[in-house]
């Protein structure tokens, strides 16, 4: 159903149909996310009796979301187009006044991409967990996180209402938090998460006001209420649900000027890197904007700001990528700049919708293959995570590298490899659609060509620089698995786009675009992106492949390369601006409070004290004393009454 | 009906009066008795026959009953001491207790209600049934309240009175073990002390056991008795058998001995035929 | 003599009386019994109450007023009981620990 148009497309409203009417295997649509909690509740209050099995258990319920995703997937493409969003109502969440709010499930052809991407590519991480995390004897607790996670994730992707939104939104706010604080005895893991979870608050203050504009516009937080009745309100109120929406956003995908915590985030457990921050979580900001298609292509000017947001981060990610030693944190960087891209995307509107959901596809294989190629090198090479202590690893590692080669191809968008057809398209719109905003993305792909054939060179090839002790080994079959499943996807990925069948495919949910007029052939934009792609790599095998690399990493460097070690002095931006204003706030008003308003209180507690003294004298302990000042009061109130009644 | 009633209050009010001041906890029960009865007889008057049992039964046996059970487990004896330690407290005490009389005796003057209507018409089904039919329709809801702090407070007594035991209780295989333990280390008697001796003619309990050398078991005789120096001495006894024995002599001439006492005495005697012998 | 207010006085009487005697008398039996003849005290006057007006109600608080007073008694002759085991005392004085 498409209620209103504007500038000539239209926008879809979301009218979905009920579980019971669609039948099949839509009513147990809340057991996709009721697995993994049972496994979190099972495993958490279980305590010890389950370390046993724990990990398994963990990885069970991960698979068993998967297969009922996947039956969901089945049965919602042997639907009719128009019949696919199913809704399932499970019980009544809030009920205050005339506001109510059901704790309503929605499943439909975004929603259905995410539920695959999050519990296929989780469970597979879950599988690799089980090799990684072998001897941490906390790893019972892991999976249990692992598994909050993943059911708060999917509370998020199938909530019908932004309430719903919100509850996973915050959930794997909580479940990155105690990952990335996993383990917490080191205190750089521990101050990572209070980072990570501070700054998510931040954005969170934008979703929590979104949702309370809401509340206030449409008297609702449900998708089909807020879509059905968007074109009523005015844009000025749309503009600011949208830009709070993006505030949102960007505290949860990373993007500037909320980006400095993913950096951090790779103090987690790699897994955690791989499952949260880079192929799910970060994800959310994009699916939120991408869900949010009513409000923005109703507000421009969130739209322009979404873009904006989206090519600094790309552009910030890409050159923080190029700069560090560190190979997580060079993963993480380019997590930023890809996540920027489908930020861009999905601020193109309507055009960009669907490669925004393609490329987020996309990356979620081949990043969660690369951060866990990553963790198999750190498990062979005693968690050292310094690229300067590698190289030579392809004779040793030959699984391992294999399956990164493929995630890095895909990842500079090697022709015919899955990044390559999301990318590309993202690129080609873009360049379309406002052409200055192009031509970053085309220099960030080029980057990217860069920073990734820079860690592959540092890892993989060259001479060996590992520190004594050190024996590289291969991983075993329990992480390889995973790796080349994900390796298989990251090559394959493309598939989605084949026909344009991602495009078809979520026209119920965020409208059909119209044929854009392109300047050149398609195949033109890809000649381009390739070009510029083959130039970053071909400086990479100049400046890195060439020549020797120092086991530690030079001081005299330029500026721009020591900006982007410093993570382009992000922290120390937010420590200007935010933090130490913030402090002397707070001693002011900490040194007011002491004078002013304790002074006050002080003050009559003393005199209330004076007065307590006094009186304390008349609490004898004597119970017939008590009594007796009873009887006196009852002999008063009866004198007055008998007093008034005369 | 006025007569009963003024009868009455000579009673009651007396009565009451003497529970302030009568100094043993027994008395003032007796005295609320009283009372109580006295009030029992007036709802009667005043044509609530059901209540006239109820104060009887539940107040008078039940409730007095407690107290007094109470009273005798805290020491009947105990009586209250006259001073006063709170300072101020008793004159406080009467000046406020008066003007509450008095005010809720002016109070009273002050209405008229009329004469009383009486209870004819509605006790004409009689007066339980009319009450069952209250309790059971319009305060039903009260009723099972009632219950419930009715068992509330049997829970809440038997909570109170119970007392934690701090060892485990003793078991009879520990009991006897403690036996021979004593038995060891202070020579208490391993069994039990050896009963009295019995004889015909004696209140057998204050006569000490004869052991079979013929030396009497002083054990034999309750500590009290001893006390009270009231035991007879086993030489004492042996008296009384010489005599007896000179008196069956006299009558048939035999010779003494245990012949005789073998004839007229119960077995149980067996062994004091041998007292004389040892006693003398 | 058939009016209300000679039960009433009587039951304000005995009131009073009731209430002296707690506050005067120091075992706390006594003062338990003295309670128990204010709630007496009530009673007659509920009964008085219900002769006077015709109707039953009166005597089914009356009847309320004895349960309660069944469950009031032994609730607080158990808790004599128990301070009387641990002090040896059963006068209210005694029990003045709970002050400033």
């Amino acid at each position: 159903m498409f209620l209103y148009t504007e500038g000539g497309h239209s926008i879809p409203v979301v009218d979905p149909i009920s579980a019971a009417d669609a039948g099949g295997v839509f009513p147990l649509l809340w057991l996709v996310i009721a697995l993994p909690l049972l496994g979190a509740v099972v495993l958490l209050l279980g305590g010890r009796r389950t370390d046993a099995w724990g990990h398994l258990l963990g990885t069970a319920t991960a698979v068993g979301s998967f297969v009922l995703s996947t039956l969901l997937l089945i049965a919602m493409m042997g639907r009719e187009e128009g019949d696919r969003s199913v809704t399932q109502h499970l019980w009544d969440w809030v009920s205050v006044g005339g506001y109510e709010i059901g704790m309503d499930l929605l499943v439909d052809p975004l929603s259905i991409l995410f539920l695959m991407l999050i519990t296929g590519v989780g469970s597979l991480i879950h599988v690799y967990s089980i090799g990684y995390m072998e001897h941490d004897p906390r790893r019972r607790r892991f999976f249990a996180y692992l598994n909050l996670f993943v059911a708060a994730m999917l509370m998020l992707v199938l909530a019908e209402n932004y309430l719903g939104v919100f509850l996973g939104w915050e959930g794997v706010g909580l479940a990155s938090y105690l990952l990335i604080g996993f383990w917490q005895h080191k205190p750089s893991a521990a101050a990572a998460a209070k980072k990570a979870f501070v700054i998510n608050r931040v954005g969170d203050i934008g979703m929590s006001l979104a949702i309370a504009m809401f509340f206030v516009t449409f008297g609702s937080a449900s998708f089909t209420v807020i879509s059905a009745n968007a074109s009523g309100a005015g844009e000025g109120t749309m503009t600011a649900i949208g830009l709070l929406l993006l505030l949102g956003a960007a505290g949860k995908s990373a993007q500037v000027p909320l980006q400095a915590w993913l950096l951090d985030a790779m103090e987690g457990p790699t897994p955690v890197s791989a499952l949260i921050h880079a192929a799910t979580m970060v994800t959310a900001g994009v699916y939120l904007v991408v869900r949010s298609n009513f409000v923005f292509e109703a507000a421009p000017a969130a739209q322009t700001a979404v873009v904006v947001v989206a090519t600094v981060t790309l552009l910030w990610g890409a050159v923080i990528g190029c700069a560090k030693d560190d190979i997580k944190k060079a993963l993480a960087g380019s997590t930023m700049s890809q996540i920027g891209y489908m930020m861009l995307a999905a601020g193109l509107g309507v055009y960009g919708y669907a490669y925004a959901i393609f490329h987020l596809i996309t990356h979620g294989f081949f990043k969660a293959n690369m951060f866990l190629g990553a963790g198999s090198v750190m498990h062979g090479m005693n968690d050292d995570v310094d690229m300067r202590h590698y190289g030579a690893l392809r004779k040793l590692m030959p699984v391992t590298f294999l399956t990164f080669a493929m995630g890095y191809l895909a990842i500079i968008g090697f022709p015919l490899f899955s990044g390559f057809w999301s990318k590309d398209k993202i690129i080609e719109t873009a360049l379309v659609e406002s052409p200055v905003f192009g031509i970053c993305a085309l220099i960030g792909a080029g980057v990217t060509g860069f920073y990734m054939t820079r860690v592959m060179l540092m890892t993989f090839f060259g001479e060996k620089r590992w520190q004594d002790g050190v024996h590289p080994h291969e991983s075993p079959s329990v992480m390889t698995f995973p790796l080349i499943v994900l390796a298989a996807l990251s090559v394959l990925g493309g598939v989605l786009y084949l026909g344009g069948w991602i495009k078809d495919w979520l026209v119920p949910v965020v409208g059909k675009a119209p044929e854009h007029e392109l300047p050149f052939p398609a195949i033109v934009f890809s000649l381009i992106t390739v070009a510029v792609v083959a130039v970053g790599v071909a400086i990479a095998w100049l400046s890195v492949g060439r020549r020797p690399i120092p086991s530690t990493a030079p001081t005299d460097v330029s500026f721009v390369t020591r900006a982007a070690r410093n993570d382009l002095y992000g922290d120390a931006i937010h420590d200007t601006l935010v933090v130490e204003p913030g402090k002397a706030l707070t001693r002011g008003l900490v040194s007011a409070d002491r004078s002013l308003v304790d002074g006050l209180f002080t003050g009559g507690a003393s005199l209330v004290q004076g007065l307590g003294q006094g009186l304390r004298r008349a609490q004898n302990g004597f119970v017939r004393s008590y009594a007796l000042s009873i009887l006196a009061g009852v002999v008063i109130v009866l004198a007055a009454l008998l007093v008034v009644n005369l | 009906m006025s007569i009963t009633f003024w009868l009455l209050s000579a009673i009651i009010v007396p009565a009451a009066l003497g529970i302030l001041f009568v100094r043993k906890a027994v008395h003032a029960a007796l005295l609320l008795a009283a009372v109580m009865i006295s009030l029992a007889i007036i709802y009667l008057t005043l044509e609530a026959p059901f209540l006239f049992a109820v104060q009887i039964i539940v107040y008078t046996g039940a409730i007095m009953m407690l107290f007094l059970f109470v009273v005798m487990l805290v020491g009947v004896d105990a009586s209250d001491s006259v001073v006063e330690t709170i300072r101020g407290q008793r004159w406080l005490a009467w000046t406020a207790g008066v003007v509450l009389g008095a005010l809720l005796l002016v109070g009273v003057a002050q209405i008229s209600l009329g004469t009383m209507v009486g209870l004819d018409a509605a006790n004409s089904g009689g007066n339980i049934e009319g009450l069952a039919d209250l309790l059971f329709s319009r305060y039903v809801l009260l009723f099972e309240v009632t219950a419930a702090l009715l068992i509330t407070a049997a829970v809440g007594a038997m909570v109170l009175a119970h007392r934690e035991r701090l060892e485990p209780k003793p078991t009879q295989a520990s009991m006897a073990a403690q036996r021979v333990r004593d038995f060891s280390e202070t020579g208490r008697p391993l069994v039990p002390l050896p009963s009295p001796g019995v004889y015909a003619r004696h209140n057998a309990v204050d006569t000490p056991a004869l052991l079979p050398d013929g030396t009497p078991a002083e054990e034999s005789v309750a500590r009290v008795l001893a006390a009270r120096g009231t035991v007879r001495s086993a030489p004492a006894l042996a008296d009384d058998i010489t005599e007896v024995q000179r008196t069956l002599g006299d009558v048939d001439g035999g010779p003494a001995g245990g012949a005789t006492g073998g004839t007229d005495q119960a077995s149980g005697s067996g062994h004091n035929t041998e007292n004389p012998e040892a006693g003398a | 003599m058939n009016d209300v207010n000679a039960y009433i006085g009587l039951s304000a009487v005995l009131f009073t009386i009731g209430a002296i005697g707690v506050l005067t008398r120091r075992n706390a039996i006594v003062v338990f019994m003295c309670v128990e003849l204010m709630l007496n005290a009530c009673n007659l006057a509920l009964v008085a109450f219900a002769h006077q007006h015709g109707n039953l109600d009166g005597q089914v608080a009356a009847f309320f007023v004895m349960v309660v007073a069944a469950a009031e008694v032994v609730v607080g002759l158990a808790i004599i009981m128990t301070i009387f085991r641990t002090r040896r005392s059963a006068s209210v004085d005694d029990a003045s620990l709970l002050k400033y």
